[in-house]
């Protein structure tokens, strides 16, 4: 036991060492605008002296290592600093949109599991007939499309065609969680749609895997019915290649997360990310792109540690 | 051949054909398009008529003609950007393998670093700091997906690297350059050519992402995702026309991923 413990810490400390890094990226990435930041926010309303102060009052003037320190402190104590365009908390800008993402990724996920789950255990069972034909072609299709394809084309049916669901998702703090339910609905199916195929063709491959070992094959001969030993026989032992695919594929969604909220309007930390881009807003920008960063990491390496503790001949490779 | 072709499944002959026809509308565009590409020709969004078959767009420009406008830019600027990234993260990878210690270890750590973030997060940090023209657009995506083909081309060239005819042109004294492309890359390229489709496919709907952002292709040049950005208030009016070029989008990526997809089952073996 202990030495799955050693290895589990052993990859936790390895993530927040990549964080460690990948926030010192972000942040020494700024120093590289032409100018600095003081000359982004003036632009050519710059005098010497209004930059000298702005300069003065981001507090540019200490060297980069400090103001880093500083930066990773106050993040570290939950403060982000303020908005370079708007002087607004930044905190207080992302509190309320890291929410309505992490709704919307939930729901994505609710929807999504089971639906990848089911249909990659019926491609396993029918394999090779038109049924698991037709699924990897469609599969294969959902794959290929861009998001905003998805997401469209759901808009398209759903709210000009059928009129059932709005085009826009407005949220707001005070939405009542059942209209909440109904405007996330479309984005959330384009998610859906977006994560379900790669899962769903996972969950068809290691079944398929596991149905080549001998036990599998002992327990055909003992005359056990194809639908029982793919359910009752190969799927537990399937179990932990599909939850690490599933943690990979939130990972994957946090990309598909910023396209969908810019379709839909969705007020999340995506659209955010975007219009802070466009509008140069660079500590926001900063700020959003630490977070996307945190939760990649973050199911990557609860991936991680799910292979391990899934698989005892992991454990053990490195004592070998 | 003509045995070996009928071999092909539907699947994959489909995706044949349809990088055949893109790859014709993209080369002879100016033949093709009705009108110029960024020409304002009538009223903005016309229906679809006998003068303007697909309409035209929010500024009244002919939508078949950016169309196929759009297949050039588009896919010139996929390509360009995937063969440097191809160039980079190869080039990278063979010297990672042939000088090994120290070299390999420290590239691959930076390579690690780069891929814990997601691709889309990193090019819209960059896009914002060097900002947004076509030639930073390339250089940024080609340098984010080149870890990616670095990880690949070093786990391929890895099993070369360790031949004995590899050893011999050691000892025979050549140089590195000569070691790392006449002798590593010619043995790794196979499995490096089914990679590059598949590259393709990401890198062409990473930028295509880019575009329907805002902060990829710039107007008024006609690019795929940007004009699903420019007209997608129409979809709301159950018009499908700024589906379109998503459309576009769709099939190449889907035509590429049915070719891989055959390609990868040939080298399992025909098997599954």
């Amino acid at each position: 036991m202990s030495a799955v413990l050693n290895m589990i810490l052993q990859r936790v400390f390895l993530g927040l060492l990549t964080l460690l890094v990948v926030s010192a990226l972000v942040f020494v990435s700024v120093e590289f605008l032409p100018g600095d930041v003081a000359e982004q926010i003036l632009g050519q309303s710059a005098t010497p002296e209004t930059l000298a102060a702005l300069r003065e009052q981001l507090g540019l003037n200490t060297p980069p290592v400090q103001r880093y320190l500083a930066w990773l402190g106050g993040i570290l104590q939950g403060d982000f600093g303020r908005s370079v365009i708007n002087q607004r908390e930044i905190t207080a800008i992302l509190a309320d949109r890291l929410g309505n993402t992490l709704f919307l990724a939930a729901m994505a996920t609710l929807i999504a599991v089971p639906l990848a789950v089911g249909l990659g255990i019926l491609a396993a069972l029918k394999r090779n007939t038109w049924i698991d034909r037709w699924i990897n072609i469609g599969t294969l299709t959902a794959i290929s499309f861009p998001e905003f394809f998805v997401a469209y084309g759901l808009i398209y049916v759903f709210s000009a065609k059928l009129g059932w669901l709005p085009s826009i998702s407005v949220v707001g703090s005070d939405t009542a969680l059942s209209d909440r339910l109904v405007l996330t609905l479309l984005p959330a199916l384009t998610l859906t749609l977006i994560v379900t195929a790669h899962m769903m063709r996972m969950t068809r491959a290691s079944l398929i895997n596991l149905l080549a070992l001998p036990y599998v094959e002992m327990a055909r001969l003992k005359g056990a019915a194809q639908r029982r030993v793919v359910v009752v026989h190969a799927l537990p032992n399937a179990v932990a290649p599909i939850v690490n695919v599933i943690a990979l594929n939130i990972a994957y969604m946090i990309a598909g997360v910023v396209i969908v909220e810019v379709v839909f309007v969705y007020p999340g930390l995506g659209q955010l990310l975007v219009d802070s881009v466009s509008k140069r807003d660079v500590t926001v920008v900063q700020a959003a792109c630490l977070i996307f960063a945190s939760a990649f990491i973050l199911f990557n390496l609860v991936a991680d540690v799910i292979s391990i503790l899934s698989n005892p001949r992991l454990l053990h490779r490195s004592t070998k | 051949m003509i045995r070996q072709l009928r071999n092909v499944p539907l699947t994959a002959m489909f995706g044949i054909l349809v990088i055949v026809s893109y790859a014709v509308i993209a080369i002879f565009a100016p033949l093709i398009a009705p009108y110029p590409e960024t020409a304002i020709v009538g009223m903005e969004y016309l229906p679809w008529s006998e003068e303007f078959l697909l309409g035209t767009d929010s500024l009244g420009r002919d939508m078949l003609s950016r169309l196929i406008y759009g297949a050039r830019n588009t896919l010139g600027i996929a390509l360009a950007t995937t063969v440097i990234a191809f160039v980079i993260g190869c080039s990278v990878a063979l010297l990672a393998v042939t000088l090994q210690g120290w070299v390999d270890q420290l590239i691959s750590r930076m390579v690690d670093v780069m891929m814990s973030i997601p691709t889309l997060i990193t090019s819209l940090l960059l896009l914002m700091i060097f900002g947004t023209s076509v030639l930073n657009l390339i250089l940024i995506i080609a340098l984010l997906f080149s870890t990616i083909v670095f990880r690949i081309a070093r786990a391929v060239a890895m099993g070369v690297v360790v031949m004995d005819y590899v050893e011999a042109a050691r000892i025979r004294g050549e140089g590195l350059l000569w070691i790392m492309f006449r002798e590593i890359l010619p043995n790794a390229a196979t499995p490096l050519v089914a990679e590059f489709g598949l590259r393709f496919t990401f890198v062409f709907l990473t930028i295509s992402a880019l575009s329907f952002l805002g902060l990829g292709v710039q107007p008024p040049l006609a690019d795929w995702g940007a004009m699903v950005r420019e007209n997608a208030s129409l979809i709301t009016f159950g018009d499908l026309t700024p589906l379109l070029p998503a459309g576009a989008i769709a099939l190449l990526t889907l035509a590429v991923n049915f070719i891989v997809d055959w390609m990868l089952h040939m080298s399992s073996g025909l098997k599954d």
